[in-house]
């Protein structure tokens, strides 16, 4: 995919029935990257994905796809272009891989339109990628939460956006299946240029695999820039209010952040 | 991508297809079939011949009558109604993601029939006002139902609690009115509380018709958004549903169809709360539900009504033949339910 389509949100104000999550927040999402959004709990994140794609309307301020405001786009045109997966999304009883995977043609297909030759090479695209093939033909509900997860994803893939925003695609999975699920995000994007946003809870993931951190705090932007630019001790402190050290992980160069708290820290870490 | 991907995932949808193809053509025959047979058999028997005679419009002494004014508008009665329950209660079953969420188990049918028994026994309204005002009663109790379980959104478990609640309050309602108009006779209580297609005419099986004519096909265009919303509200969005707009839609179609199919023939006990699952069950998971349901409601209405009427010494209304087959359904439903985790 050629296009790269600009994602910025202006001023933008968003929260729930009585109380504001976040604040008058500006920031541009790099196109054709790896986007990580970070914070502590309920600081907005998953707020601030959810009025990235429209499933949250502003107060105030905008989020604008390529200059257009997302909340006046028509649903399905909004659809082809950017797609988001929800932190937990529900599989109808029984409902087979494939068949699910199948569900993200909706915004390709019209009211009565018959499923097309296009749709069946999504759907197996979608599998190849995710090395879901072999599990086509197997009800979602029988599935580990791993293969289940990249399912999900397939899912997220036939839809074939050019944007991808996952509220926490890593949360209940083991750290091998995290590993797997960041690294395919990241053949993802290097394939296709696919433009990912993710919302992370580990920092030192984000930090590795995101090529750009969004660091909220107190419903506003703290910082944004490049992991080893965004994760520093003064940013974790701020962010988190927790004391740290960050090192360079020996394993990719990025910074690695390690957590001091009142017990087991050596005299030679403070 | 593969080509063996692409073959194996042209396949399974070939085979997919093919499954609801075989189930929806067999439902097709077995409608046709019982519609047929309850034609033909009764106190005296006619042929096909006699039967299709009396429909193309000849006069057949004898037939002309018990087919042609008795027996043929009960038993398209009992086809419409059954494709308006079947249709209605799997969509809000699918909207709410929930087989507990059907208009027959939170009061949208009780709300219609009580209306109904109002408009009828109290304000004595020709069949057109009685469908109308069905229609608003049902519409209100819905609004409301909703109102009262909205907390951030719309919880099944809550709504149906709620719903619950209301069916009971509206029962009762239904009773009271049956009482008060000194109108406390088997066939009306029965008709308001069960459901019963006894002494059935044209004059009340040509408003059901017009209805599903005119709501059906809006819930068939809705049908693949109703598959989207089983994904969860995020997820729907996400893929371009519009939540708002099929909700609406489909609740005043759906709530339409119960409506006047139930006040044509009262609130037909569990045909609306069963169809769905046993239809999820035929055809398999993934594709839509509607036309399957509709299929199966219709199958559930004729059938109980023939068992009623013949399979024992006295005549039972239909209401009470599918009451005996839905109540085990609930229990199981709530049994497992409980098991699962506590909550509904």
């Amino acid at each position: 995919m050629t296009t790269t389509h600009s994602l910025t949100v202006e001023k933008l104000t968003v929260g729930y029935a009585d109380r504001i999550v976040i604040d008058s927040l500006d920031l541009l999402v790099p196109p054709g990257r790896i986007t990580a959004i970070v914070g502590a709990n309920a600081c907005g994140k998953s707020t601030l994905l959810r009025a990235m794609s429209r499933l949250l309307a502003p107060r105030a301020g905008h989020v604008l796809l390529d200059g257009r405001e997302v909340h006046r786009m028509p649903a399905k045109e909004l659809a082809r272009t950017l797609g988001l997966l929800p932190q937990s999304p529900i599989a109808p009883e029984g409902i087979t891989v494939a068949d699910l995977v199948g569900r993200g043609r909706n915004p390709h297909q019209r009211i009565l339109s018959r499923w097309s030759k296009d749709d069946d090479v999504a759907v197996a695209a979608a599998l190849d990628a995710t090395h879901t093939a072999d599990l086509a033909d197997r009800p979602v509900d029988e599935l580990s939460g791993g293969q289940r997860q990249r399912v999900w994803i397939a899912m997220a893939l036939a839809q074939q956006t050019d944007l991808l925003l996952l509220d926490e695609p890593t949360t209940f999975l083991d750290v091998s299946h995290q590993v797997e699920v960041l690294d395919l995000l990241t053949d993802l994007n290097a394939a296709r240029g696919t433009t990912i946003v993710m919302v992370l809870h580990d920092l030192n993931m984000a930090a590795r695999y995101a090529d750009h951190l969004i660091a909220l705090a107190g419903g506003g932007l703290h910082a944004t820039g490049e992991p080893a630019e965004v994760l520093t001790e003064e940013c974790v402190r701020a962010v988190f209010g927790l004391d740290s050290q960050v090192i360079t992980d020996p394993v990719s160069g990025k910074p690695l952040m390690l957590p001091i708290g009142r017990h087991h820290v050596s005299s030679t870490a403070v | 991508m593969s080509t063996t991907t692409l073959e194996a995932v042209t396949r399974g949808r070939v085979r997919r297809n093919r499954r609801r193809h075989t189930v929806l053509t067999a439902l097709g025959i077995a409608v046709a079939a019982i519609f047929a047979v309850s034609l033909m058999v009764g106190q005296t028997f006619y042929p096909p011949g006699d039967v299709l005679r009396v429909i193309l419009g000849e006069t057949v002494p004898g037939a002309s009558f018990t087919v042609g004014e008795l027996r043929l508008p009960r038993a398209v009665l009992a086809l419409v109604t059954g494709l308006c329950f079947g249709i209605g209660g799997v969509t809000f079953q699918t909207m709410l993601r929930n087989p507990l969420a059907s208009p027959d188990i939170i009061g949208i049918s009780s709300a219609a029939g009580a209306a109904a028994a109002f408009a009828i026994i109290v304000l004595s309204l020709d069949e057109t006002g009685v469908s109308i005002f069905a229609i608003v009663a049902a519409l209100g109790v819905a609004l409301l139902i909703y109102l009262l379980s909205f907390k951030d959104g719309v919880a099944g478990t809550r709504l149906v609690l709620i719903g619950i609640g209301i069916a009971a309050m509206l029962n009762s309602a239904t009773s009271y009115i049956l009482n008060q108009a000194g109108q406390w006779d088997l066939q009306a209580a029965t008709r308001w509380l069960n459901g019963s297609l006894n002494g059935s005419t044209w004059d009340e099986t040509v408003p059901v018709l017009l209805a599903l004519l005119v709501f059906g096909p809006i819930l068939l265009a809705q049908a693949r958004n109703l598959t989207m919303l089983q994904l969860g509200d995020d997820t729907a969005a996400a893929l371009g549903t519009r939540l708002e707009r099929t909700r609406l839609v489909s609740i005043v179609a759906a709530v339409g169809l119960i409506a006047f199919a139930t006040s044509a023939t009262g609130p037909i006990a569990f045909v609306a709360f069963l169809a769905g699952p046993i239809a999820a069950r035929l055809v398999g998971p993934g594709g839509s539900l509607l036309i399957p349901s509709a299929l199966v409601g219709s199958l559930l209405v004729l059938v109980a009504d023939f068992i009623g009427q013949f399979a024992f010494d006295t005549r039972f209304p239909v209401g009470v033949i599918t009451g005996v087959l839905g109540a085990p359904y609930l229990i199981f439903l709530l049994v497992r339910t409980n098991r699962a985790g506590g909550s509904l």
